[in-house]
């Protein structure tokens, strides 16, 4: 018998608002163990807004969040911490703590949350920067290193106590292409060795498809989820045109335009 | 989703080695106490040769592999040692092949060295020399700024200093008026006791009026004015200096000080005089609620006022409170654009433009006390 893979997320009926104006609705979709899962869409759609109600920083204005089978709609003060423990968010800007340095940066929430000794701590901050190729700025303050340095840092920082989902708003955005790409190799080892579950807003092609399992779409006008499936399969066989558009890179937009252009010719 | 407990235990190989045999679950919520052991295990043995068998390890996220690497840089710390690591599963084997063991220098555990005095008086010299030159660059440049405005107040970005002038005026005023309110009437109390043994109560009125008009209005108001506007000026220049907002000034061939600092002090220097004539005034409206407590009539406060201050007393606190209104405008604008990086910054620039401001204040009233003396003011 096949072994099930465990649900780490399960959305059922969201829908999120700011006051009367409504962002998103009717979002369903759930995110098993060891999945690389990508948040995707237009400027505005939502992507931002989705993913702060999957780590409980905005409270829904209808349907349930379920992160590793307990309720974070409805989760005790407790209960929520307990859920914030197993997950790590790295913010779009890094959110680096200034007046810290980098390794306090990333030390800060093993401190906070386990009993390991000074010497573990640095050891594990230490060896998370390493990963991320900081290990050599280990001293250096967030205003001493650059915004693609900075954002590498936050990611060591959301992988501090190893939790089990990671949450990240555009890795990859304002990194170089190597880096970038050393970025995506790590998620995928990650992911595969310790089955860490990503859950990541990303809107670059090349990166999502070298890491993806499944990508959501969302759209700006229906303000749903307007495509679910592996980039492949939404790239080449999917229905809706702005689907296929948007992972073709407005080819078939241009193409029509050229078209049009040698007909009035 | 149930997780086994690690666990660690010795034992002697046939081949005189000996191993230090892990097992279970190396998770970060429960591997204290085993990596606390493994680490006692190996500093108590000053030489030998150690095999860390991890073939019963089930699961090993990032601390769990950060443990093991500490256990095998151990020979870097005791070169008496000799460890070797055996059984690690293939995938958790990977996560640790990326740490170039030979060459990483894990992060000293001691903090860091404290600053040696002399280093220390160096430094603090050095920064107060900084301050100091940053100040005159700052005062020259805002001079510039101000006689600029003056032959072309058309380039004066008014709309700003309008707003400063409701910001710092207009909203300040109910503030100002009670403090001052109350300092006339808490001035008008204490006299009242030590001038009564002689008395002569009817001088309360001559007091009050003198202090008001001379020191205290143009005083309080500028204190108030450091603690309200000063420290925002500094909060709202400071911001923008975090956001880069000044450098896209900069870049865009503006310079900071005509845009930013000119229509904050312009509003500031307009409106302190103001502002210090209702002080003066709620000022003595509390000397007066005193005055009439004690049965003397309005008219007789009113007659007392006028021939204890002349319009001269007047006018010197008012031209006290616009000099006032310049320092603290420019000392909140100076230190909001000597703002460092980082969110703790602001409230650096805060602090250093309200306790600037407040002691540059008051060297002013010192000086002005010395030269009204000498012009026989």
């Amino acid at each position: 018998m096949k072994e099930s893979i465990p649900e780490m997320i399960r959305v059922s009926g969201l829908k999120c608002a700011y006051d009367d104006s409504v962002i998103l609705k009717n979002i369903d979709f759930t995110v098993t163990k060891g999945e690389v899962f990508i948040i995707l869409g237009g400027s505005g759609c939502g992507k931002s807004t989705l993913l702060k109600h999957l780590i409980g920083l905005y409270p829904p204005a209808d349907g349930t969040i379920h992160i590793i089978g307990k309720d974070l709609v409805h989760a005790s003060e407790p209960e929520h911490v307990d859920i914030l423990k197993n997950i790590g968010v790295m913010y779009q800007s890094g959110a680096l703590f200034g007046s810290m340095t980098l390794l306090e940066n990333v030390r800060l929430p093993l401190e906070e949350h386990t009993d390991l000794d000074m010497h573990a701590m640095n050891l594990i901050a230490h060896m998370k920067l390493s990963l991320v190729g900081l290990g050599d700025y280990i001293k250096h303050y967030p205003s001493e290193v650059s915004g693609g340095m900075q954002k590498r840092a936050a990611i060591a920082r959301a992988m501090a106590l190893d939790p089990e989902i990671l949450f990240l708003d555009e890795p990859s955005a304002g990194l170089d292409p190597i880096t970038s790409a050393e970025l995506d190799d790590l998620i995928r080892r990650l992911a595969e060795s310790l089955g860490i579950t990503f859950v990541i807003v990303s809107h670059e092609l090349a990166s999502i498809f070298a890491i993806a399992d499944r990508v959501i779409m969302l759209d700006r006008e229906t303000k749903e989820i307007i495509a679910d499936g592996s980039p492949k399969s939404l790239r080449e066989s999917h229905p809706n045109a702005k689907v296929r558009e948007f992972f073709n890179r407005g080819k078939l937009d241009r193409g029509k335009q050229s078209t049009m252009d040698t007909t009035k010719t | 989703m149930n997780k086994e407990a690690s666990t660690i235990r010795l034992s002697d190989d046939v081949s005189g080695k000996t191993r230090l045999i892990v097992a279970g679950e190396l998770r970060t919520e429960s591997i204290a106490d085993v990596w606390g052991k493994a680490r006692k295990h190996l500093q108590q043995h000053k030489k030998g040769h150690f095999i860390i068998d991890a073939s019963r390890v089930h699961y090993c996220d990032g601390t769990g592999i950060a443990m093991l690497a500490d256990l095998l840089l151990e020979p870097h710390r005791n070169a008496q040692l000799k460890i070797e690591l055996e059984g690690l599963q293939a995938p958790f084997q990977r996560l640790l092949d990326q740490f170039d063991l030979g060459h990483f220098k894990p992060a000293p555990d001691s903090k860091p060295d404290t600053i040696p005095m002399a280093e220390e008086v160096g430094r603090t010299t050095s920064a107060m020399l900084k301050d100091l030159r940053m100040l005159v660059h700052f005062v020259g440049e805002s001079t510039h700024g101000l006689w600029q405005a003056f032959r072309h107040p058309s380039k004066v970005r008014w709309k700003d200093a309008i707003w400063t002038m409701e910001a710092a005026g207009v909203n300040a005023l109910p503030i100002v008026c009670l403090i001052c309110f109350l300092i006339g009437l808490i001035m008008a109390f204490q006299s009242a006791i030590p001038l009564k043994q002689f008395a002569a109560e009817l001088f309360i009125a001559n007091l009050v009026s003198v202090a008001m008009l001379r020191e205290l209005g143009p005083l309080m108001t500028a204190i108030l004015l450091a603690g309200r506007s000063g420290s925002a000026f500094a909060a709202e220049i400071g911001t923008m200096k975090v956001n880069e907002e000044v450098n896209a000034l900069q870049t865009m061939g503006l310079n900071p000080v005509r845009f930013l600092a000119i229509p904050r002090i312009l509003g500031a220097v307009a409106v302190t005089p103001l502002l210090t004539l209702f002080a003066n005034f709620m000022g003595l409206v509390g000397g007066w609620v005193v005055y009439a407590s004690l049965g003397f009539p309005t008219i007789v406060y009113i007659n007392q006022i006028r021939t204890a201050v002349t319009l001269t007393d007047l006018w010197g606190g008012l031209f006290k409170a616009a000099v006032f209104g310049l320092l603290v405008a420019s000392i909140g604008c100076l230190r909001g654009l000597q703002t460092r990086i980082g969110a703790s910054a602001v409230g650096v620039s805060t602090t250093r433009a309200v306790v600037s401001g407040i002691v540059f204040i008051v060297l002013a009233d010192g000086l002005f006390s010395v030269i009204y003396y000498v012009l026989g003011i």
